[in-house]
């Protein structure tokens, strides 16, 4: 086991801004005033409330911070404790819920000279997606554009639950910058709560709102494909991160059908989406929502009928799973090395080039 | 969601009897009004001079079309459409021979996909309600036993629902309550849960056709842009609606309330369950209300028909989601006249054995309607 774990990239860990003080250096001297004469804070995700043990696994938490916050506790439980050669930070701030276009993109900037400042720069094994204000794509391209120049930026991060699914041409200016300058496009799952997150209204519990992140990520799977995202951006890859990737079978399955039957409605998708979504698609590993057995699992490993898809992550500091038990019963260990490093480097044109 | 316009293209039906010895029960066969009229002679004079003046006003951009037009008209085979004129689905003699003689059907479980659930005027909604179950005893299974109709209610008020169930309980033509599943909250909240008590109270399943508007985005991620997305969606809506009636708790106040899911396909249902279980775990404390896992509940009070039959890549796959979903969960259904209907001879691509058959084809079905 311990051959296997070690040096594996980490594709998914949250390091949390303490809150917008953090971000004060950061800021022009208007949107520091702003910020500070207005009381602006806590602008955290409804989607990922963070005093929630599933948002911050108990023996990964410090009194009095919030969980993700230390770099000290990231590089203890997170790098150390996995032997992870890299990992890669989503910061889930809520950029992209800001409704003021002009304060997301000043946060959005913000965001990124921090992370640079305070993680990269302090954490060699430390690589980041860029937050964008997607509100606004002009805003999201000069954003990408200012940090393309920085190896340590491999992706550019989104959400699964916007105003509108993601294959919408307004994402597409974004797109187009991802891949001139090999950056993946990363999905977290999370909502703006801008509208209902079923297309049946608001349910009453957090644990739907989380089951839920499963449809709407299928929904943006939808949307990438059909609206021909794939074929106008050839070299993209997309990674789902905290999607679960159980329900992948069966979605191709009915994408395949339901493509056979309507396809002339988008004749620029001229393939079976089950091969758009396996050259162009990954998902980080936790959480599984695993089947009971391992055999299971086995076949479901088997219908996704693809080693390549899946890329390691612990998902720190979300509570998925116990101890250093990250992997789901299933998993061969050669199935295992590909997660850890073949997976993701090959996900992320940048880790490719940085690694021998 | 009214067929009653398009073109009509009518094609040679193959006349062939049907090569299955096995008497079926199908799950979902479409009727439908010839056109709005045929609801008059069941609605007060009022409305009347309120649809001639008001029309009917639902959540949706458009007066007469989708805001997704299907691929075909009526969202029918091209086949299908009545000699004598009417849209598919509106003729009972054309549908029994193309549907129920054809294919053998010992009952066929109608579901209209007009409501007045999603009517906006609740009193017009109501009435309507009303009327469409008079003209379905009246015009349908009152003119052929086979044919079984669901009490159409309109949901969102649970009043006035619990009010029509009480007017037909009891009559043996129809075999369930019908909710439109775009409702204005997901089903689970409990504005819907007087529909439930009467429905167990009755021994009258729910059966969840997708259908209606709702004025919400069709998915958790916004409006998409074409068909072949919202098809699909529609789905993923009523994995959502399962996971409510479930996490809200429907099943623990009414534990011998059947729920049947229409027409949203059933291959996703052990990877919802899967994922619920995994994060129950930790978030059990937010729904106490909860004394099982929440697959279990799938397992006692969900029901799922089989159309559209998914197609994996390796056929056996099919054979191991229903062995994970239980043989008895599978209720087989055509969707006539509807352009993605399954055929009962060609519908499954592995090999079922003849009590696998048995029930998947009829047997189930006559456990949760109750039928002879």
């Amino acid at each position: 086991m311990k051959s296997v774990r070690h040096g594996g990239i980490d594709c998914d860990v949250h390091p949390a801004l303490p809150g917008m003080a953090a971000l004060l250096p950061y800021l022009d001297p208007y949107w520091q005033e702003q910020v500070t004469v207005r009381g602006i804070d806590g602008l955290d995700l409804s989607s990922f409330p963070t005093q929630m043990d599933a948002h911050g696994r108990a023996d990964w938490r410090e009194a009095g911070h919030k969980p993700g916050s230390s770099l000290e506790l990231l590089r203890r439980d997170a790098l150390d404790g996995f032997g992870s050669q890299l990992a890669i930070c989503n910061p889930l701030y809520g950029v992209l819920a800001i409704y003021n276009e002009h304060f997301a993109a000043a946060v959005a900037r913000a965001m990124n000279d921090w992370i640079t400042a305070e993680w990269l720069d302090r954490e060699p094994r430390l690589r980041a997606s860029i937050t964008v204000a997607a509100q606004n794509a002009e805003h999201a391209v000069d954003e990408i554009e200012r940090r393309a120049g920085d190896q340590r930026f491999v992706q550019v991060l989104l959400l699964s639950q916007d105003d509108v699914p993601l294959g919408n041409r307004r994402y597409w200016p974004i797109y187009a910058a991802a891949a001139r300058h090999g950056l993946t496009i990363g999905v977290h799952a999370g909502s703006t709560y801008r509208h209902a997150i079923t297309s049946n209204g608001w349910p009453s519990y957090y644990l739907e709102d989380y089951a839920a992140h499963a449809q709407g990520f299928q929904s943006n799977l939808l949307s990438l494909v059909h609206e021909g995202v794939f074929a106008k951006f050839p070299s993209l890859k997309v990674v789902f991160i905290e999607s679960g990737f159980t329900w992948l079978p069966t979605f191709m399955w009915r994408a395949n059908k339901t493509w056979r039957g309507v396809r002339a409605e988008v004749p620029w998708v001229d393939r079976p989406p089950s091969d758009i979504i396996r050259d162009h698609v990954r998902f980080t590993l936790q959480p599984t929502d695993a089947p009971p057995t391992g055999a299971d699992m086995e076949r479901v490993l088997n219908q996704i009928g693809s080693d390549d898809m899946l890329l390691f992550s612990t998902d720190y500091p979300h509570w998925q799973f116990d101890g250093d038990n990250v992997w789901p019963a299933g998993f061969s260990d050669t199935l295992k090395q590909r997660v850890l490093v073949d997976n993701p480097r090959n996900a992320y044109p940048r880790l490719k080039e940085a690694l021998s | 969601m009214t067929p009653d316009d398009g073109r009509i293209l009518v094609a040679e039906a193959p006349a062939n009897a049907s090569r299955s010895k096995l008497k079926l029960i199908d799950c979902d066969v479409h009727h439908a009004l010839r056109s709005s009229k045929d609801l008059y002679p069941y609605l007060a004079t009022r409305w009347h001079d309120h649809i001639a003046q008001f029309g009917r006003r639902r959540p949706v951009p458009f007066l007469a079309s989708s805001p997704y037009p299907k691929t075909a008209p009526a969202l029918s085979r091209t086949d299908s459409w009545p000699p004598n004129g009417g849209p598919p689905g509106s003729d009972l003699a054309f549908l029994q021979e193309q549907l129920l003689d054809r294919y053998n059907i010992e009952y066929g479980m109608l579901h209209l996909l007009t409501s007045g659930m999603d009517e906006r005027n609740q009193d017009l909604g109501n009435a309507l309600c009303c009327a469409i179950n008079d003209w379905q005893y009246e015009h349908w299974t009152q003119k052929d036993k086979r044919l079984k109709a669901a009490i159409v209610v309109p949901g969102e008020d649970a009043v006035a629902a619990v009010k029509e169930i009480e007017r037909w309980a009891g009559n043996p033509d129809f075999c369930q309550i019908s909710i439109v599943t775009h409702s204005i909250e997901p089903l689970g909240r409990r504005r819907y849960w007087p529909i439930y008590e009467a429905a167990e109270a009755h021994n009258l399943p729910i059966g969840l056709h997708s259908s209606g508007t709702n004025g919400h985005a069709v998915t958790s991620a916004g409006w998409c842009s074409y068909y072949v997305e919202e098809q699909h969606n529609v789905a993923l809506s009523q994995q959502n609606l399962a996971i409510s009636l479930v996490c809200e708790g429907v099943f623990e106040r009414f534990p011998a309330l059947k729920a049947v899911i229409i027409e949203a396909g059933f291959v996703w249902v052990p990877a919802v369950c899967w994922r619920l279980d995994q994060h129950w775990a930790r978030m059990r404390g937010e729904v106490p209300h909860l004394t099982r896992k929440p697959s279990e509940y799938f397992r006692s009070n969900l029901w799922y028909s089989s159309q559209p039959a998914d197609e994996p890549e390796n056929p056996q796959d099919l054979r191991q989601v229903i062995e994970w979903l239980g043989w008895d969960r599978l209720m087989f259904a055509t969707d006539y006249p509807h352009w993605d209907m399954d055929n009962p001879e060609h519908v499954f691509k592995f090999r079922m054995t003849e009590a696998e058959q048995q029930q998947v084809f009829a047997g189930n079905a006559r456990a949760v309607y109750g039928l002879a």
